[in-house]
């Protein structure tokens, strides 16, 4: 079990307080797609993302990203139980949707920089430690009913 | 991984507006990756690695300067970084890994300090020249 200092779970909830998930959801998700253009291979319903601005301005991309972001704030809720609360979307996600788990990590990265430049200096490296390391985590649950 | 025109021009005018501060993005990206990825410490056992450590910022400021070198001849990152190259491989060997961890941290650096400058595009285009930069220094390892 990953264990988690008193100041990490504090940085966590601090940024965590003043995100807009909707909106930082959606960024992440369309960078994603934009930064690592492969992942793109698992949305070809979604429409239009033959640009950038195409992929921001997608609706769909808008909105998988804040139900990404809001499946994310569980994983914050239960930090000491992840596993357990990713069983079922560990699950779906190797058996439904065939997600390489590289993307998991990919996907925190990009989450990381999203934060960053939202943050800005208030981002210091001790913030950027924990949450590296709450990506990490949250990617590895995910990843762990593979088979 | 090939830069495009538009990569290479997003790149030079990323590090135009970088500008000056280049020394100083490149001492904190190191003071970032130390603290986010511990491992990479086992590259500096004769540093000083506390915060504010002159060796640290005397270190980041030749990083940058040779990450403002491959944007300055981006058209032939492996000629500007040859000899950089021959040292990865034959004396510091560091594990091909770490260079996109280096990477991360020198993104969210851009990001605290710029983030208008770190627009998508933007974005991808510096991951891709880092990945660059990684992949020629590590090119001659074996």
């Amino acid at each position: 079990m990953v264990h988690w200092s008193a100041e990490e779970k504090q940085l966590i909830a601090s940024v965590w307080g003043k995100v807009s998930v909707e909106e930082c959801g959606a960024e992440a998700l369309a960078r994603l797609l934009i930064v690592y253009p492969w992942t793109q291979r698992f949305f070809d319903n979604f429409g239009n993302l033959s640009s950038p601005t195409a992929i921001i301005g997608n609706p769909k991309v808008r909105s998988h990203g804040k139900k990404v972001l809001t499946s994310f704030g569980d994983a914050i809720k239960n930090l000491d139980n992840l596993k357990v609360t990713y069983s079922k979307l560990s699950e779906l996600h190797c058996d439904k949707l065939h997600v390489d788990p590289e993307n998991f990590r990919l996907l925190g990265d990009i989450l990381i920089i999203v934060l960053a430049a939202h943050f800005s200096k208030d981002f210091t490296p001790a913030c950027q430690a924990t949450w590296q390391k709450l990506v990490g985590v949250v990617a590895h649950a995910l990843a762990h009913k593979y088979h | 991984m090939v830069l495009s025109a538009a990569d290479k021009s997003n790149v030079k005018a990323a590090f135009a507006k970088i500008g000056g501060h280049a020394e100083e993005y490149g001492a904190e990206t190191l003071e970032r990756m130390f603290v986010t990825y511990p491992q990479t410490k086992t590259y500096f056992p004769h540093f000083d690695l506390a915060k504010g450590s002159a060796q640290v910022k005397g270190h980041g400021k030749k990083v940058a300067a040779a990450l403002v070198e491959a944007a300055n001849h981006i058209d032939d990152i492996a000629g500007a970084l040859s000899k950089l190259s021959d040292l990865h491989a034959q004396k510091l060997r560091v594990d091909p890994v770490n260079f996109k961890l280096l990477g991360q941290c020198f993104l969210v650096v851009v990001a605290t300090h710029n983030p208008s400058l770190l627009t998508p595009e933007v974005h991808a285009s510096l991951d891709k020249f880092l990945c660059a930069v990684g992949t020629v220094l590590t090119a001659k390892y074996r």
